[in-house]
């Protein structure tokens, strides 16, 4: 190190929660979603002190990994979540194992006891490193402060690198009083961790030869897609042109190809359309980027697409072989794959079989033809199908930039169906993990990403209790997000479960005591409104899209509806329930599929 | 750790993962950032998704360049061990993983510590079967002996089977460390 670097260093002592802010600006942080106790103390002191970073004012700790979710997803940045020591960063915990499902890119700074009192059972204290080591991609104690920055640094790169996922940071109080150098980010490799993002050129040609000589190709593309950047969602919309491909998407990787688009066959697996399921059954080559074979999309994998060559492009090498056998693997970034796919496709001299693919598509239209989504919207009860398309429509028909969250449920599943996504970073749903009471944390994350687009939480009654204390962040902030109540007065999924597999035994499953929606939004400052006929819909949804500020819009929808089509738990593509009226009952799960969720 | 839990594979419905013709032993080294934390990462890894674990072994390899290495005898399906190789590989501080059963010929050994206790005819065929298996003596009184023995774990297994009925009272064993036969290297980073 020169003397002259040896100066600047020196030159740059800060306390640790000064080292932190600074780390923080350096990798173009903007917000942080937190909420502050004894061990961050020294942070919050530091945040007041400035004006770079924007602090957000959470009341729950899990709500604040759920914003920063839903800021990473809407921009493609690192989220970041500051929570204090023992309870604040337990209760952290949910959005951490969410973030790394759904491969989110999070930082979440957590508070510590000072270092002298680590294990002592202190107030506040927690094993987070240890409790957090399975919930997040990496972690980190710092106990030294020489190494605050350098780690910070190091966080962001593992966070967003390869595949995204949450990081912890966990900081004694101690690290963040003293004082230390700061170091700015290193221009070196990692030490360890160098995920490989470009493709095998071979890979590329294995897959394109398979690709040309198809005569039933599908491409299936998730969040990978979305996670790889806008650009990746362009060249996999030009990509499938170019090969007249069909397209279908899994539940994350909803708007990574335009819903409108022809070659489009809506989401796939359990909830997935008929069109979409049958033609990952009947093709003889898939291509699937960025999505990882789950068992929602699979169903039965002893019969999942028992004909096809299998290609999987993932940045994950340990996706890749996990449930399903593939032919060909690639491993790299998923837009680096697309281009390489694109360029191979062009130069590659075999003809495609355009005779075989012609004929293909006779056979998914006749399998569109079944109408899958159709449902009837016949007597004054909402249909909630009808509820998210009539939502859908009107939203369209503003031409509004438009963001749905959801939480997690039936709503969630007639939100993916029914609502149709153009572009990227549109749509931000608890895949992986599930987790109900997503959807309004992760919609303020949004908002405040986006503070003047359209931003809707599609909701069930169930799901909006997990987290509605953050109706008082949206007051405090004025974030104007629509929360859209599909009210069922059923934990409706888990109902439609109770009647399709046990027997109509609907074992506490019903919301009962719920409260008055238009009240509780007026006690938290924002708007309610409340519907409960078809032929009033249209009129409340205008209503709450015209409302400046936050609104609770709570729509009485019929009670017993069942999502469908549905692949039954244990079944296969093509043992799907189309609809109650199409459906010969569920006679057909076995006792090996109920053991499966 | 060093529970053979191949008696009691994680329940998978139907396809017992034992009949599968692919399932074999596999014995992984890994060169990792010596650093707190790793080894419970690697193991939290292996619990948390229900792979074996026969052994486990660590020790810092390399102190300037701050790296250890990791040696897991495990058991599976291709399928499982491919999966743990590229589930250890996208650890942060793991710098390289090798399937030494998969990639060529190693060596694998293990050292023990056997104690035996007993008094005349006995101790002295526990002190010719040592003789005959290379182990050393490492401590002794009137009533008792300590061999020091390193091999491959089957010669191990053998060791203690004979020293059972003489007056086996006490075995710990290092589980096994193993390093590619040849030129080959995985600290070549």
């Amino acid at each position: 190190m020169s003397t002259n670097a040896q100066t600047k260093t020196e030159a740059r002592t800060m306390t640790g929660a000064e080292i932190v802010l600074q780390a923080l600006k350096d990798n173009g942080v903007e917000v942080i979603f937190g909420y502050p106790g004894g061990a961050v103390l020294p942070l919050y002191d530091a945040i007041f002190q400035q004006n770079a970073i924007r602090h957000i004012l959470v009341r729950h700790e899990q709500a604040a990994v759920h914003a920063a979710e839903g800021y990473a997803r809407s921009t493609g940045k690192v989220g970041v979540v500051l929570v204090t020591s023992g309870p604040g960063a337990t209760n952290a915990v949910t959005g951490l194992v969410d973030a790394l499902m759904d491969s989110i890119p999070v930082i979440c700074l957590t508070g510590q006891v000072p270092t002298h009192l680590i294990g002592n059972d202190a107030f506040q204290e927690a094993d987070t490193t240890g409790i957090t080591r399975p919930a997040t991609k990496h972690n980190y104690l710092v106990k030294d402060i020489t190494k605050l920055a350098g780690t910070v640094h190091e966080a962001f790169y593992v966070a967003k690198s390869g595949r995204p996922g949450p990081v912890v940071i966990d900081l004694p109080k101690d690290i963040l009083i003293g004082k230390g150098p700061y170091t700015e980010a290193p221009q070196t490799e990692h030490r360890s961790y160098r995920p490989q993002t470009e493709p095998d050129p071979a890979q590329i040609k294995a897959a394109v030869a398979l690709l040309k000589g198809a005569k039933r190709p599908v491409l299936y593309s998730g969040g990978g897609v979305i996670n790889a950047g806008p650009e990746a969602s362009r060249l996999l919309t030009e990509f499938v042109r170019a090969t007249g491909m069909p397209c279908t998407n899994t539940l994350m990787g909803l708007g990574a190809f335009p819903a409108s688009d022809p070659h489009f066959l809506g989401m796939l697996g359990m909830h997935g359309t008929y069109e979409a399921n049958l033609a990952m059954h009947g093709c003889d080559v898939m291509l699937n980027i960025g999505a990882r074979f789950d068992d929602r999309v699979t169903g039965r994998l002893n019969a999942f697409s028992p004909n096809s060559k299998k290609i999987h492009a993932d940045i994950d090498p340990s996706s890749i072989n996990k449930n399903v056998k593939v032919d060909v693997s690639i491993v790299g970034d998923a837009g680096a794959v697309l281009r390489a796919l694109l360029e191979c496709w062009q130069a590659d001299a075999q003809p495609q079989d355009r005779t075989a693919l012609a004929e293909w598509w006779r056979q998914i239209d006749a399998w569109r033809a079944t109408n899958c989504l159709q449902y009837r919207q016949a007597s004054s009860i909402i249909k909630p199908q009808h509820a998210v398309k009539r939502l859908y429509e009107i939203t369209r028909e503003m031409g509004r930039d438009t963001f749905i969250t959801t939480e997690v449920g039936q709503h969630q599943m007639w939100a993916a169906q029914y609502f149709g996504f153009e572009k990227p970073n549109r749509w931000m749903t608890s895949g992986g993990l599930g987790t109900m009471g997503y959807g309004l944390p992760a919609a303020m994350g949004v908002q405040i990403a986006h503070p003047d687009a359209l931003v809707i939480d599609i909701a069930g009654e169930a799901s909006i209790l997990m987290n509605i204390q953050e109706m008082g962040t949206l007051a405090q902030y004025r974030l104007p997000v629509k929360i859209f109540i599909l009210n069922n007065e059923y934990m409706g999924m888990v109902r439609q479960w109770q009647e399709l597999l046990h027997g109509s035994r609907y074992s506490e499953s019903y919301s009962a005591a719920l409260p008055d929606f238009v009240k509780l939004a007026e006690s938290f400052h924002a708007r309610g409104l409340r519907v409960t006929r078809a032929e009033d819909l249209d009129a409340g949804i205008r209503e709450m899209l015209a409302i400046p500020g936050p609104v609770i819009a709570d729509i009485a929808v019929a009670k017993d509806e069942n999502c469908f089509p549905m692949i039954p738990s244990g079944a296969a593509h093509n043992e799907m329930i189309l609809g109650a009226g199409q459906s010969g009952g569920v006679a057909g799960v076995t006792d090996e599929g109920k053991v499966l969720v | 750790m060093g529970v053979d839990q191949r008696r009691h594979p994680p329940s998978r419905l139907k396809n017992d993962p034992m009949s599968d013709p692919s399932y074999r032993n596999a014995t992984i080294a890994v060169l990792v950032e010596n650093e707190a934390g790793i080894l419970a990462r690697v193991v939290g890894l292996f619990s948390g998704r229900g792979y074996n674990i026969e052994s486990l072994t660590v020790a810092p390899v390399d102190e300037a360049r701050r790296l250890s290495r990791i040696t897991i005898v495990t058991s599976g399906t291709d399928m499982v061990i491919e999966q743990i190789k590229a589930q250890l590989d996208r650890l942060v501080p793991v710098h390289k993983v090798s399937d030494l059963t998969l990639e060529g010929p190693h060596l694998a050994r293990e050292l023990m510590l056997i104690k035996v206790v007993g008094k005349g005819e006995n101790r002295m065929e526990a002190l010719r079967l040592a003789d005959a298996f290379r182990a050393r003596v490492v401590d002794a009184t009137t009533e008792s002996l300590v061999f020091e023995m390193t091999g491959a774990g089957d010669k191990l297994d053998a060791f203690i089977e004979l020293m059972r009925p003489i007056g086996l009272a006490e075995v710990t064993r290092t589980g096994v460390v193993a390093i590619a036969r040849g030129p080959r290297s995985l600290s070549g980073i």
